[in-house]
């Protein structure tokens, strides 16, 4: 047979070269381009590092709200294996319906409703809090909607049509909301459910900050003491680092430690002061990212659903034998994924001001690059992803190339499936021979 | 005659009557600039299809990057032909024979690779890189002051009429070749991710492509691009000759290909990756050619479309349309030939012809509402597409014709 593509025996063999010398130059030259990112950086810093932070919190936000749209495809895409282009338009309409529970509704100022001259915090919190709530009520509704009507008939279809009916009720939801009695196919301004403040250096009082890093220690301090009695042969110990309330300790101590540190104690370098500032959209967007997801980290670990998800997400046949009722999980799971991205849509609007028909696309795409990156599947794996997605996204937009940050953060994705074609966190696919 | 079987006769004549029908509607004016427009519309999108049926339907690679070959094809040969009516030849060697020289390295590169065992694909990815950008730099720098004044000169002895169109085929050929080139370059690594992996990846290189023909004239050396605001004066080229022509000959290989020895290895690589590779069918190789293969298609196509609207712009290639030849094809039936054909022509003409024209004024978006739900009662009723895997006899082979895609398998069957 001549062809090609068959490997065909040869009468006499070529000597043949240990092709070692060639990947180490080739690694070498990888190398040395990783080299030449990392001084691009550094020299960024450098220059001004006051510019430098601020930007790797402006990150931090945009990685919080893709952490929460990301957890929605990788639980979606681990249960069903469906990269499910809908989610996207989910968190649209999670905006669009805050948009309207605000500026229709009045629905942030609630409490006022109840006590005419309530003070400002009073009405601000709980009303936020509504609108949240609400949207992630609406957008995770219309997700279970979406799961009954478009992708459960086609459970036992190919694949590629349920891929195809995601595109297609994509593109529904779109130009449905594009419609002139829907949302109309311009932009629109949306009006923040809360006042922003803006806190620079001093102006957080230090009792907040000290407390915030007494919360990280002692979160650290019962970690670390969990994971020594585990080792002494203590069992139950590993459950109990599992925690959500030491995860949350964690994660918000953490962060927010770090975060208030940064922006409200008045840091300087030889005679320069650093000029940063956080505001109350960033801490709005990161509490409630973190709660929401210690709560999913708790849903999936601790009760008979994520028990139930996880068993259907490993083996869909098993489980149905297991006396899982399949169908209802994946419902629970689009319901959480879709309120998930329905939170996601409130603090996107809140943080750009904007609401738009076609506003999905591009953050749900990030989003789901990010799931990507972190490893499809894995909720840790979203979260990191996200970090890394979001400052990946504002660090070659500021000291790289503005008009390249999509093509930059989209070459990440490539570079990391080539380095780790599983993603971060993914495991290797069960191989089927 | 006696050599040629009653199908084959059976298509050319087919074609023949379908090629001098719609030329003959044209050239009386029956069909006025609008609808000759949706038709080569149609024509290139078919050609984009039938490139993704090669990658997806045929060798089983879940694509989503033909959008971005098909604007590296068009501005390619777009930018060939800009300067070569307004009198420079460059960009025509480079494009032409700075791929030509390319092609020839990697060919020098792949003996020189099978010299030596245990190259990592990355290391392999390297040096083709590296070889890509020698490459181009030194028909740069070489060949235009060597060739360009040469080639100028054979082309203006010949008649304009001769010389026209073979300004226009190389042009194609070149915008071909560049967005092959993109393709091997970009497949070579990514192939070897998995299905799902690979579907993401490849519409992450359509986002990249779209981003950098928004910086054509910043970040890329291509002023005449004129990135954004969209590149004006490409001349009108294209005609109903060109269009059917070159989708006959597209249709033609890929047909040949498909009943060759190497065409059943592509196949093979599809039905079971594991079981090819077993029986000595080098797989690596076998997703290479046809994803590169379809990657060409989908740049002559580009060349197509741009020498007929005579206007690109890069929202034209957002990753948004990249779906649409995914929906065609699977919309005509994976691994169908024929499906493709027919329902890009269907598929264009239905959604930019009838049903802009006959929707009540200011209801033309709702177009985009009736769509999706067409879309979403097809995938219900009838997911394996309209043709499902049937053949005009004439592309038929048994091995096409007698198994299911494997795409179209259930994932699993419900207890």
């Amino acid at each position: 047979m001549t062809n090609a593509l068959v490997t065909r025996k040869r009468g006499k063999r070529p000597a043949r070269f240990d092709g070692l010398i060639l990947n180490r130059i080739s690694l070498t030259i990888f190398g040395a381009c990783g080299l030449m990112l990392l001084y691009v950086l550094a020299n960024g810093f450098y220059r001004n590092p006051g510019v430098f932070i601020q930007q790797v919190l402006n990150g931090l936000q945009l990685g919080f709200i893709y952490a929460l749209i990301a957890l929605g495809y990788t639980m979606i895409y681990g249960i069903v294996k469906l990269i499910n282009f809908a989610h996207g338009d989910v968190f649209m309409v999670g905006a669009f319906s805050s948009f309207y529970a605000i500026s229709m509704l009045d629905l942030h100022r609630w409490p006022e409703w109840v006590w005419a001259d309530a003070p400002p915090a009073l009405v601000t919190l709980p009303g936020t809090v509504t609108v949240i709530l609400l949207s992630m009520l609406i957008s995770g509704a219309l997700a279970v909607v979406i799961e009954r009507f478009a992708y459960r008939p086609l459970r036992n279809k190919p694949r590629i049509a349920a891929l195809i009916t995601a595109i297609g009720v994509s593109f529904f939801m779109e130009y449905f909301g594009a419609l002139p009695f829907v949302y109309t196919n311009n932009y629109q301004t949306y009006d923040r459910p809360f006042e922003v403040t803006v806190f620079s250096a001093g102006q957080i009082p230090i009792w907040v900050i000290v407390s915030f890093w007494v919360l990280l220690g002692v979160s650290v301090g019962i970690f670390l003491w969990l994971s020594w009695r585990w080792k002494c042969g203590d069992v139950a110990a590993l459950a109990w680092r599992r925690h959500p309330l030491l995860q949350f300790g964690l994660l918000f101590g953490g962060f927010m430690a770090v975060v208030l540190t940064l922006t409200g104690v008045p840091l300087r370098i030889g005679d320069r002061f650093w000029e940063l500032s956080v505001s109350s959209v960033m801490l709005v967007i990161m509490g409630s990212s973190i709660v929401l997801q210690v709560l999913l980290q708790y849903i999936v670990a601790h009760t008979r659903l994520g028990m139930a998800m996880r068993a259907a997400a490993y083996d869909k046949q098993a489980a149905r034998l297991m006396g899982i009722n399949v169908d209802m999980v994946i419902s629970a799971t689009f319901a959480i994924g879709g309120g998930l991205a329905g939170a996601a849509g409130v603090l996107f609007a809140t943080a750009f001001r904007q609401v738009y028909y076609l506003m999905g696309i591009t953050p749900g795409l990030k989003a789901f690059v990010a799931a990507v990156v972190g490893g499809i599947g894995s909720i840790p794996g979203a979260f990191v992803g996200s970090l890394i997605m979001g400052q990946t996204e504002v660090l070659a937009a500021g000291f790289i190339s503005t008009p390249m940050r999509d093509a930059i953060a989209f070459s990440l994705l490539i570079i990391v499936l080539l380095l780790w074609p599983q993603g971060i966190y993914g495991e290797p696919p069960a191989d089927k021979v | 005659m006696a050599k040629f079987k009653k199908p084959s006769v059976y298509f050319v004549a087919g074609s023949l009557l379908i090629f001098l029908v719609i030329q003959g509607l044209i050239s009386t004016g029956t069909l006025n600039d609008y609808w000759k427009g949706i038709i080569f519309w149609g024509g290139a999108i078919t050609i984009v299809t039938l490139g993704l049926n090669l990658i997806y339907g045929f060798n089983g690679q879940f694509s989503l990057g033909q959008y971005g070959f098909y604007g590296i094809g068009a501005y390619g040969s777009a930018y060939v032909t800009y300067h070569w009516v307004r009198g420079d030849p460059a960009a025509m060697v480079v494009a032409l024979f700075g791929s030509l020289l390319v092609i020839g390295l990697y060919a020098a590169l792949a003996w020189g690779l099978r010299r030596f065992y245990g190259v990592t694909v990355k290391a392999r990815f390297t040096f083709y890189l590296i070889i890509t950008i020698l490459g181009f730099w030194a028909s740069v720098v070489v060949l235009v002051p060597l060739l360009g004044p040469m080639m100028w000169g054979f082309f203006a002895a010949l008649p304009e009429a001769v010389a026209q169109p073979l300004v226009f085929f190389l042009a194609l050929i070149s915008g071909g070749m560049l967005a092959g080139i993109t393709s091997f370059l970009f497949g070579l690594p990514v192939l070897e991710l998995g299905s799902d992996y690979f579907g993401i990846a490849t519409l992450g290189f359509t986002i990249i492509v779209k981003v950098l023909l928004d910086n054509t004239d910043t970040i890329l050396p291509f002023p005449a691009m004129k990135g954004a605001r969209g590149m004006l004066g490409i001349p009108r080229w294209t005609t109903w000759a060109w269009v059917f022509g070159t989708l006959f000959v597209v249709i033609v290989i890929m047909r040949n290909l498909l009943h060759s020895s190497v065409g059943r290895a592509i196949v093979s690589v599809r039905e079971d990756e594991r079981a090819a590779e077993l029986v000595g069918i080098d797989v690596a190789n076998a997703k290479i050619l046809a994803f590169v293969l379809g990657s060409v298609f989908a740049g002559v196509a580009g060349g197509l479309r741009a020498h007929d609207i005579t206007f690109l712009h890069p929202q034209s290639f957002h990753f948004i349309q990249s779906f649409n030849p995914l929906i065609i094809v699977v919309f005509g039936g994976l691994g169908s030939i024929t499906g493709t054909v027919f329902t890009g022509f269907l598929w264009i003409v239905l959604l930019e012809g009838v049903l802009r024209l006959f929707l009540p004024s200011g209801y033309e978006t709702w177009r985009f509402v009736i769509y999706p739900l067409i879309l979403l009662m097809m995938m219900l009723l009838r997911p394996e597409g309209l043709f499902g895997t049937y053949e005009l006899p004439f592309l038929r082979a048994a091995h096409v014709a007698k198994r299911q895609a494997i795409a179209q398998k259930p994932e699993e069957v419900p207890v």
